[in-house]
C-alpha cells in the first residue's frame, strides 16, 4: 500500500504486476458496492434468520428479482475469489522467499481459486428456474417490474 | 521458517504510527476475509447437494460462538473496504492525498466509517439471540 513499501522477491514489475495492480483498485471499488451491499442486505434488511433454503432458492434466486440476484452473486464471486487469491498471492511473496515453498503455496492457492469458482458457478447456474421460466423470461418480468 | 517468521513478527513489531497499523489491519483483514468466504462458497454450494444438509449447516451459522466469528468478519469486511478507498485515493491523487495531516485525517474518517456501518449490523445480527426484532423484517 501506499506507506510502507512493499519488498517482493518475485514477481518483478512487468506487465502483469502493473495490471494486478490495477487490478487490485477496480475490483476493490466494484467490491465496495457488491461486498458491502451483501453483508449489510443479509444483516441489516433481511436479517439473518431469514436465510433458509426456501428463501434463497424461491425468493432470492427465483423470485421477481431473481436473475438480477443470480447476476451480482455471480459478479460478487468472481470479483472477492480474484481480488481475495491475487492478494494473498502478493502476501506469499511478501513473507515466503525459498524458490520451492513459495510455487508449492502459490500453487495450492490457485488449484483452490480454481475449485470454488467452479463450485460457485455451479450453484448459481444450475438451482433450477421454477415453472417454464427461462432465464430470458424472468429477465424480461424483472425489468418489467 | 525462521526467516518468514521473522518478517511476520517484523510486520508486527515494526514502530510506526497510524500507517503502520492501517497496513497490518488491512492485511491481516483481506486473509480473514478470504478464509469466510471459501468456507461461504461451501456452504452454498450445499444448496445444490440437497435442503437437509444445507439445513444442518446453517444450524452452526446461527449458534452463538459463531455470531462471534461474524462480528469480526462485519469488522473486517467495513475496515478494508473503507480503507482500501483511503489507499486508492492516496494512490491516484498523491499531491492531494499524501500529506501526513491529510492521511492521519483519513485514516480517522475510515475507523468512524467502519464503526458506523459496523454497529447496526452488529446489532442487527445479535438481536435474535435477544428475541429481538427490527420492524421490517417479514420472518
Ligand atoms: C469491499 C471492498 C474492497 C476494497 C475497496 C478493497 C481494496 C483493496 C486494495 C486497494 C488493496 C491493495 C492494497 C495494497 O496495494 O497494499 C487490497 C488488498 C487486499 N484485499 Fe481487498 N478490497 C476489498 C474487498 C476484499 C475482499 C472481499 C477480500 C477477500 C476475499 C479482500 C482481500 C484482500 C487481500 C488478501 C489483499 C492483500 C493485502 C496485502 O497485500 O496486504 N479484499 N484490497
Ligand atoms: C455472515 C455473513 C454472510 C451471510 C449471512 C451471507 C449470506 C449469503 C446467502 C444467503 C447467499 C445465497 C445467495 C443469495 O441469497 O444471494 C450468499 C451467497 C454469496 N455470498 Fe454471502 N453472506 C455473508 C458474507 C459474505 C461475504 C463477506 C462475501 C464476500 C467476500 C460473500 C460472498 C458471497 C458470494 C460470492 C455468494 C455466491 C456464492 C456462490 O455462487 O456459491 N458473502 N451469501
Amino acid at each position: 500500500m501506499a506507506l510502507k513499501t512493499r519488498t517482493r522477491s518475485y514477481g518483478s514489475p512487468n506487465r502483469f504486476e502493473v495490471a494486478s495492480w490495477y487490478f487490485m483498485r477496480v475490483s476493490g471499488a466494484a467490491l465496495l458496492v457488491l461486498a458491502v451491499f451483501h453483508l449489510f442486505y443479509m444483516h441489516v434488511i433481511a436479517g439473518v434468520d431469514a436465510i433458509t433454503f426456501e428463501w434463497i432458492v424461491n425468493e432470492r434466486w427465483n423470485g421477481p428479482l431473481g436473475m438480477f440476484w443470480r447476476t451480482y452473486d455471480l459478479a460478487l464471486l468472481l470479483f472477492a475469489l480474484l481480488h481475495g487469491a491475487n492478494g494473498a498471492r502478493w502476501v506469499i511473496d511478501d513473507y515466503i522467499h525459498g524458490r520451492g515453498a513459495n510455487l508449492a503455496v502459490k500453487s495450492a492457492l490457485y488449484v483452490l481459486t480454481a475449485i470454488l469458482i467452479l463450485m460457485g458457478m455451479q450453484v448459481i447456474f444450475t438451482v433450477p428456474l421454477h415453472s417454464q421460466q427461462t432465464a430470458l423470461s424472468a429477465l424480461v418480468t424483472a425489468l418489467g417490474r | 521458517m525462521a526467516s518468514i517468521v521473522a518478517s511476520i513478527w517484523e510486520g508486527i513489531t515494526y514502530r510506526g504510527r497510524e500507517g503502520h497499523w492501517a497496513w497490518l489491519l488491512h492485511r491481516v483483514s483481506g486473509l480473514g476475509i478470504l478464509l469466510f468466504l471459501a468456507l461461504h462458497i461451501v456452504d452454498i454450494y450445499l444448496i445444490g447437494v440437497g435442503k437437509e444438509i444445507f439445513e444442518a449447516f446453517l444450524f452452526f451459522y446461527h449458534s452463538a460462538p459463531f455470531k462471534v466469528l461474524v462480528m469480526g468478519l462485519l469488522f473486517g469486511v467495513y475496515y478494508h473496504a473503507f480503507n482500501g478507498v483511503r489507499i486508492i485515493l492516496v494512490d491516484f491523487w498523491p499531491e492531494r492525498f499524501s500529506n501526513w495531516k491529510t492521511q492521519r485525517l483519513m485514516f480517522r474518517v475510515v475507523i468512524v466509517l467502519t464503526l458506523l456501518a459496523f454497529i447496526p449490523s452488529a446489532i442487527a445480527t445479535v438481536a435474535p439471540l435477544f428475541n429481538l426484532h427490527m420492524p421490517w423484517w417479514n420472518h
